[in-house]
């Protein structure tokens, strides 16, 4: 251990153990004290938050499970003096929260909506999974069309295309009966794609030099809204539902998901726009974007269940929900597009300059170069518009759709429910629902960017 | 590559239209045009429509008789006042939820955010979770809880909840004692203004010495003493010319001093709790991002953890907060919008709602609406650029 000297004096050859700190520094108690007790200060701020949790968690607890009632079939279950939660009463309701007024034999249909949707997402949202471009692909293009046709039943009589306005076509196609009205529709179509074609063909020409690039981009589109219309047309046998028979958590996914896939192309186009150099089509784009985000989305509802009806041709009234739809649809577009000019404001300028050094045009090099790095890293932004756009949908309650907040609101007027505690419980649930759902996408988005962000770190 | 031909030159006509600058041109009209176009034809429709419905047009409506009651008024309006009256009341309704949301989602907001970082554990917890409630259920749910769960289940007047005696919580929503005002107010009210003044003057003085000397100022009792104390002084002096009217409970109802409609209360709680909790992260992350050798020098130099605080984090955080700030308040404002859903009269629900309902004009009615909050997003971004100009960090 030590060397000892005749005189009385040593020399310690190894290092004594330490002393273990003072109990009161460390473990449990030492975490306490520097973490909860470390001034007067901070010990009355730890005794206020505890009384404060106390005062809330626990009661919670109670109404939720302890206290709460689990069956039953109608109010006499959840009358008393100490009751709890309702549950019964959210289990009677619950196909009314999910469907709304969707024919009860119909609602396979739906289901099998929810359940193609997330076979779909799951893998897109999974960052590592292979085969993104079919998967969006399938995800933004095709299952919207399915969704469609499987929700309304498809069918839909397409009679009038654009001279059908005008009553040319019925002179043509002879007098009604299905088959005439069907290919008056069609003749409609043709001769509206052909005089397209040639009048891009015709500012091709004169803008570019060539009309053929224009006039076969105007001949896909066209191609492609044939397609659509003609799978739309189809009689697939499936009953018509009406929209006004949708409701519940079938209608906040649908405005929600239909508002993100029609904003995005938008929202892109707007955000070219206003990076672009021509000061015309800038001075459009940005009017159009402060515009929508200077209103508040009720407004905006107001202004397509209200006003865009005015502004169609005479007789034509689109359907209640496809005007919230447009509305919804304007008002993302315009947030998309500054979170897609924020992602393309990213992008050194390096990047644009080896473009245009390789010779790309302007599209090809937006479509190869700029916007698949833009894009991806404005995802976690695009994942938050999501978030606030999941929440703003129920603000459609206000223009008499009944999302999943509105069906709750007509839940709680049953008189076979009116108990007590009927409103606690419906808000709960809801609170829940909408919880999960945020939550979840906010965690998504906040994954997304820690796994984007790795190389910039400093 | 050995057997690439050089292309030809392009001649005359097509060199010409391969010139960007007539390209750009070409577009930029077609643009324009199809924007004219769709412009024209939905002003057509409009007129077609109108005539076909036998909706008037023009904004002669403004100075008809209204003929509805409004709940809350700020200025005076009765059911013969014009729908221009009741749009007027309805501006102030929204105003009056909006600044007094802003205040109190600052408060909450700035309380929260640094509660976030706090080194108390459950300060931090508490926080978080308020953060993460808040933030991730939609504010209409969360008005229509304040409203209907909350408010609604208050007690009847007979056993309203009392706070000191001096205001009263029931169903019917708060009622809080009136300020009456008698002879000498207006010198009281000139106290109260010249002590604020005094008190910006001494700031900006102590502020300089500070700057030029380093010594300090107890500003904070400075400031109080001459807020509160020169007021008190003066209605001493006047005599107490301002009296509060308390509240009193006859029969089933409240007699007497200031009753705040429950729609209003429900709407100001879910609004700024709400943008509070969007407050505390714009806050967490400005204050986050003042980076920790600026406190750790400050610290060096002898400055205490407060005046650290104050003088080195505070004025550097600002800088990345205040931006982030002024949409958070310009989203409180557009939000306020939500008051339609509870009933409260703000500008949607008595114009949007009642007016377009009793008159039809939809075209000019909504016009006006997004119009009111057009200008005052367009003001308050002005108003924040230029503030944002002046704390901006000059670069080099």
């Amino acid at each position: 251990m030590s060397l000892t000297f005749d005189d009385g004096t040593f020399i310690r050859t190894e290092m004594q153990t330490p002393l273990p700190p003072p109990r009161r520094n460390v473990g449990a108690i030492g975490w306490m004290r520097e973490n909860l007790f470390s001034s007067i200060t901070n010990s009355v701020l730890t005794l206020l938050g505890l009384a404060l949790v106390v005062w809330i968690v626990p009661p919670l607890i109670r109404f939720l499970l302890v206290d709460a009632v689990w069956t039953g079939s109608n109010r006499e279950a959840c009358l008393g003096p100490e009751v709890g939660a309702c549950w019964p009463f959210i289990k009677a309701k619950f196909a009314q929260l999910i469907y709304g007024f969707y024919p009860a034999g119909e609602r396979w249909r739906v289901d099998l909506v929810f359940f193609l949707g997330v076979v779909l997402l799951v893998p897109l949202l999974v960052l590592s999974w292979p085969h993104k471009r079919l998967n969006s692909f399938l995800f933004f293009v095709a299952y919207p069309i399915l969704a469609f046709i499987l929700l309304t039943g498809g069918n839909i009589d397409a009679s009038n295309f654009l001279f059908g306005h005008f009553g040319l076509i019925r002179a043509v196609a002879g007098d009604a009966g299905v088959a005439g009205v069907r290919l008056g529709f069609w003749l409609d179509f043709l001769l509206t794609a052909a005089l397209c074609v040639a009048v891009a063909y015709a500012i091709g020409r004169l803008a570019a030099g060539s009309g053929r690039g224009a006039a076969r981009m105007t001949a896909y589109a066209f191609a492609g809204l044939g397609l659509l219309t003609l799978l739309w047309d189809i009689d697939f046998g499936l009953e018509r539902v009406e929209t006004r028979q949708w409701g519940g958590l079938l209608v906040t996914l649908v405005i929600a998901v239909t508002g993100i896939v029609t904003s995005m192309p938008l929202g892109i186009a707007l955000a070219l726009g206003r990076r672009s150099q021509m000061p015309i089509v800038r001075l459009l784009c940005v009017i159009f974007i402060e515009f929508w985000r200077g209103v508040p989305l009720i407004t905006v509802l107001f202004f397509a269940t209200y006003m865009l009806p005015l502004f169609l041709p005479v007789g034509v009234n689109p359907d209640g929900l496809l005007r919230a739809l447009v509305g919804v649809a304007l008002f993302t577009a315009a947030y998309i597009a500054e979170v897609v000019r924020g992602g393309l404001q990213a992008i050194p300028k390096g990047q644009y300059e080896g473009a245009m050094a390789m010779g790309l045009t302007w599209s090809q090099m937006m479509r190869l170069i700029i916007l698949p790095q833009a894009l991806t890293l404005v995802i976690p932004s695009i994942v938050n518009s999501f978030i606030s756009l999941f929440k703003d949908t129920t603000l459609v309650l206000i223009v008499s759709i009944f999302d999943f907040l509105g069906q709750l609101r007509a839940a709680f007027t049953d008189p076979n429910w009116a108990t007590p505690v009927t409103l606690y419980t419906g808000f709960a649930f809801a609170g829940i629902v909408y919880f999960i759902f945020c939550f979840g996408m906010s965690r998504y988005s906040l994954f997304v960017e820690r796994r984007l962000n790795t190389s910039h770190r400093h | 590559m050995a057997d690439w031909v050089e292309p030809a030159p392009a001649r005359g006509r097509t060199s010409f239209m391969n010139d960007p600058k007539v390209r750009s041109i070409v577009l930029q009209v077609v643009a324009l045009v199809l924007v004219v176009i769709l412009g024209w034809m939905f002003i057509d429709n409009a007129r077609e429509n109108l005539a076909a419905q036998k909706i008037a047009t023009g904004f002669g409506f403004l100075e008809n008789t209204a003929g509805f009651g409004i709940s809350q008024t700020l200025i005076g309006y009765s059911e013969t006042s014009s729908y221009g009256r009741a749009f007027l009341v309805g501006i102030l309704n929204t105003l009056l939820v909006a600044v007094i949301g802003i205040f109190f989602a600052t408060v909450i907001g700035f309380l929260v955010g640094i509660g976030r970082l706090s080194k108390n554990f459950v300060i931090r917890l508490i926080s978080t979770c308020y953060v993460e409630l808040l933030r991730n259920l939609p504010p209409l749910f969360q008005i229509l809880f304040w409203y209907l769960a909350v408010l609604s289940a208050m007690p009847n007047p007979r056993q309203s909840i009392s706070i000191f005696g001096e205001a009263f919580i029931s169903n019917r929503g708060i009622v809080i004692p009136r300020p009456l005002f008698g002879e000498g107010t207006g010198l009281v009210l000139l106290t109260f203004g010249f002590a604020v003044l005094a008190t910006v003057l001494v700031n900006a003085w102590a502020r300089q010495r500070r700057e030029e000397t380093g010594r300090g100022f107890p500003m904070l009792w400075i400031g109080l003493g001459l807020i509160v104390g020169l007021p008190l002084v003066a209605m001493i002096a006047t005599g107490f010319p301002i009296t509060f009217e308390k509240p009193e409970l006859k029969g089933f109802n409240f007699v007497g001093g200031m009753r705040v409609i429950p729609e209003f209360v429900a709407l100001t709680v879910g609004l700024s709790t709400y943008t509070a909790a969007f407050i505390a992260e714009n806050v967490r992350a400005g204050i986050t991002s003042v980076s920790h050798g600026q406190t750790e020098a400050a610290h060096s130099l002898g400055l205490r953890s407060g005046l650290t605080m104050r003088l080195v984090v505070i004025p550097q955080a600002l800088r990345v907060i205040i931006p982030p700030l002024t949409s958070q308040y310009l989203n409180l404002t557009k939000n306020s919008s939500l008051a339609v859903a509870i009933g409260y009269p703000d500008l949607v629900a008595v114009f949007a709602g009642t007016t377009l309902n009793q008159t039809g004009q939809a075209i000019e009615i909504i016009a006006i609406t997004m119009g009111v909050y057009l200008v005052i997003s367009i003001i308050t971004s002005v108003i924040m650029n230029a503030y944002n100009k002046r704390v901006a960090l000059v670069e080099r």
